[in-house]
């Protein structure tokens, strides 16, 4: 069967060696990151629920408050990493899901190609709410609006 | 012990699609699913087509889908079921004729694996040693019989029948951690593929399914752990 291949077989050693000799295939990384994500995804999901449920009053929730809440660097780094993990892991997690149960390869590209496109403009909502947005802007169209 | 078994039935002459066909008659509790399926092909009707060989759960001749379960027909006995059984081809491969599907896809993904002895090293005068506890580690993987109740009970195979299953991974995990063998990066190679070992979801079918009581899903595991730290 595959005597002409058994000729250059040689283990690799390192997992450098085992990944540069393996198939070109990205899935292995996706393994690992799942793995990874999963883990982190844990903390992350429940500080968050805790942040935002529990260590606050609920009928405190105005837009100051949710203005300074968001411009503390700290808050900003922390929902970053919770949106790009949470993104990153169901959007795959949807891939593959798509990928085991699709069979029509035409309906399967498609059907990705919406994830993906859905899940990238989420994102960039995600980042430029983060990092991006300016409050006092908005804060005071607002106000215009409410003076109006 | 009056039972009533239903089997479901496809005979590519006669049917466009499977049928259920029911039969009673008269068993001992202590026989097994198989010998009732012979009461039946050998007093009831002679057309029903099953493969059987050594009937003693070595061959892996008479995997079936026994009440939604993949079992060898051999392993099961009656008074472990009830008097209500149905029997059902092993899913995800075509029917042939009633109980009897085509294997070959499953031998296919079996052989892709390279699932014998690679070592192209000068042999020693004596034997290639190894000590127990190196054979201890792939203990549970040499005990594969090749049933196919493991693939066809993999929900992803069902829906996905080039995705390489789980049989294969254990045969290949038989050799992957034999620590004579030379050929882990070739077995590697075919297995790091979409529809290769990532394709498995960890859903524990394969586990359950096992008449040989394989822990299939930790091998897998265990193979996709070589593939990433294999030094």
């Amino acid at each position: 069967m595959s005597t002409v291949r058994r000729g250059k077989a040689k283990r690799p050693r390192t997992f450098v060696e085992a990944r540069a000799m393996a198939s070109s295939s990205s899935e292995l990384g996706w393994w690992v990151f799942m793995r990874i994500s999963g883990l982190l995804l844990i903390p992350l999901t429940f500080a968050h629920l805790w942040a935002n449920n529990i260590a606050m009053d609920a009928g405190q929730i105005d837009f100051a408050y949710v203005v300074a809440r968001l411009q503390q660097p700290g808050v900003r780094i922390f929902n970053s990493f919770l949106l790009l993990f949470a993104m990153l892991h169901g959007v795959n997690g949807l891939r593959y899901s798509i990928e085991d149960y699709v069979r029509r390869p035409g309906r399967r590209f498609a059907l990705k190609m919406i994830l993906y496109t859905v899940a990238g403009i989420i994102f960039v909502f995600g980042v430029m709410t983060l990092w991006a947005f300016s409050y006092e802007e908005m804060g005071n169209a607002v106000r215009a609006l409410g003076s109006e | 012990m009056q039972i009533t078994v239903k089997i479901k039935r496809f005979d590519p002459e006669a049917d466009t699609r499977p049928r259920w066909v029911e039969y009673q008659l008269d068993v001992d509790p202590t026989e097994r699913v198989l010998d009732v399926i012979n009461h039946i092909k050998w007093e009831l009707d002679g057309s029903l087509a099953f493969r059987r060989s050594c009937a003693h759960g070595i061959c892996g001749s008479d995997a079936m889908l026994i009440n939604g379960v993949n079992r060898l027909a051999c392993k099961v006995l009656v008074q472990d079921l009830g008097n209500r059984i149905t029997v059902e081809p092993i899913r995800g491969l075509e029917v042939k004729k009633d109980l009897i599907v085509d294997m070959e896809p499953f031998f296919d993904s079996y052989r892709a694996v390279l699932p014998y002895f690679i070592n192209d090293e000068p042999p020693p005068p004596t034997e290639r040693l190894q000590s127990p506890e190196e054979r201890a580690v792939f203990d549970e993987t040499t005990k594969c019989i090749l049933c196919a109740a493991c693939t066809t009970s993999c929900p992803v195979f069902w829906t996905n029948g080039s995705y390489v299953g789980p049989a294969s991974i254990v045969n290949a995990h038989r050799f992957i951690f034999d620590s004579r063998d030379r050929g882990t990066l070739e077995r590697l190679e075919v297995l790091n593929q979409s529809n290769g070992l990532w394709r498995c979801r960890t859903a524990y079918n394969c586990t359950e399914a096992c008449p040989r009581d394989i822990p299939v899903t930790q091998a897998i595991e265990e193979v996709r752990r070589a593939m990433l730290f294999r030094g």
